[in-house]
């Protein structure tokens, strides 16, 4: 456990340090985290757990949005399971539920955590469709057609600054939206 | 969108830097402060025997009160902006105002009191004091509001009641100036009551837009 929170510091480090392959890779590597997390919250609220995913995104961009006030003197992971904790609160008041979320949820993950594949959310998507024509295009293009900045900027016949400010400001609207909604 | 696109979008975001909460909370104050200052210029002012009572220790005293409440409350608020921090282990700074109070009062006491205890108490701007403390206060909250919202409070009423604290700690500094209720125990229990005010206030909007 340990030693699989040190290499989510490293990765972080390098992800602050401009290394954008560790920042992916540590993406993916908590995720499978705090979807087993958001599943026992769900759980313990009596709610299906097939909810688990939306909140592994909000979780994931709030991640994204919020990495400046990570100290990188800090260890990684309880700065991650704050988030996680706070996002988890959040879900489930905003469904109504008297909220008992145990501190341990994601703290004391087991190892043998099977990773999943990856699976899809409705609540993103569909904020997805509330967004500007041009960050939604820019999403849409980065996110699941897996181009990069420069091939989206020459395909929209944007400037890969223009790309880049769109993609930034898309994915902060998405994380106000989910917030509010 | 599955999870492995969307992690794929914040990757591709990974260059976008933002700057830190203390950076954009300072740049929000100093926005702030003019508008605090202007407050204080228009309908206050600074006191007309201000060079006597700068021979007075209770007048100095009055600034020392007000900045050790202001200061720490900047830094437990940063403190605050992120999301694992605890309140734990910073909150005995918000003692040192309390103290320094305590030790004013102690040392008043012990003078041939110029006037009864109950007219320094009430002072003749107590009134004055609560309005202009929770007035001088509001650019400077919604300012502090601002700079925090940039960070990631686990607690955001308490968070918005930090931002109340340093904004009326700042006020109650310009206030200072004009007041000549110098005894602590007029502060003690005006200044005290108008902190209050701000700090409910700050809570109740930091409840609201301090969430992230």
């Amino acid at each position: 456990m340990r030693g699989r929170e040190d290499e989510w510091t490293g990765l972080m480090r390098s992800a602050m340090a401009g290394d954008d392959a560790a920042y992916q890779r540590l993406l993916k590597a908590v995720t499978p985290v705090l979807r087993a997390a958001a599943r026992r919250g769900l759980a313990r609220a009596g709610q299906p757990p097939d909810q688990a995913e939306d909140i592994v995104q909000e979780i994931l961009l709030a991640v994204h949005l919020k990495r400046h006030t990570w100290d990188s003197e800090a260890p990684f992971a309880p700065w991650l399971f704050a988030i996680g904790r706070n996002k988890l609160i959040d879900a489930l008041r905003r469904r109504g539920r008297r909220v008992f979320v145990n501190i341990d949820d994601f703290a004391e993950t087991l190892p043998g955590e099977a990773p999943q594949e990856t699976a899809s959310a409705g609540e993103v998507a569909a904020q997805l469709g509330t967004l500007p024509q041009r960050q939604r295009d820019v999403l849409q293009s980065i996110a699941v057609e897996a181009a990069s900045i420069k091939d989206t900027a020459a395909k929209l016949s944007m400037s890969e600054g223009a790309v880049r400010v769109a993609l930034h400001r898309g994915l902060a609207a998405l994380t106000a939206k989910l917030r509010d909604a | 969108m599955d999870t492995d696109q969307l992690i794929r979008s914040l990757a591709a975001d990974n260059a976008h830097r933002a700057p830190r909460v203390g950076a954009v909370l300072t740049m929000a104050l100093l926005v702030a402060a003019p508008l605090s200052i202007l407050i204080f210029a228009t309908f206050f002012g600074v006191r007309a025997d201000l060079m006597s009572a700068m021979r007075n220790p209770f007048f100095d005293m009055k600034f020392a009160v007000t900045l050790s409440l202001a200061i720490p409350a900047i830094i437990i608020s940063l403190h605050l902006s992120r999301p694992e921090a605890l309140l734990r282990g910073w909150g005995w700074l918000l003692l040192l105002p309390v103290g320094l109070l305590a030790v004013a009062i102690g040392g008043e006491a012990m003078m041939a009191p110029a006037m009864p205890m109950t007219m320094r108490l009430m002072g003749k701007n107590s009134r004055v004091c609560l309005v202009a403390i929770p007035a001088m206060s509001l650019p400077l909250l919604a300012g502090a509001l601002f700079g925090l919202r940039h960070g990631a409070p686990s607690r955001p009423a308490l968070a918005g009641a930090l931002a109340g604290l340093v904004s009326a700690g700042l006020a109650a500094t310009l206030y200072a100036s004009h007041c000549t209720d110098d005894s602590p125990l007029f502060v003690v229990t005006w200044y005290t009551l108008a902190t209050a005010i701000v700090t409910a206030i700050g809570a109740l909007a930091g409840s609201k837009v301090l969430r992230y």
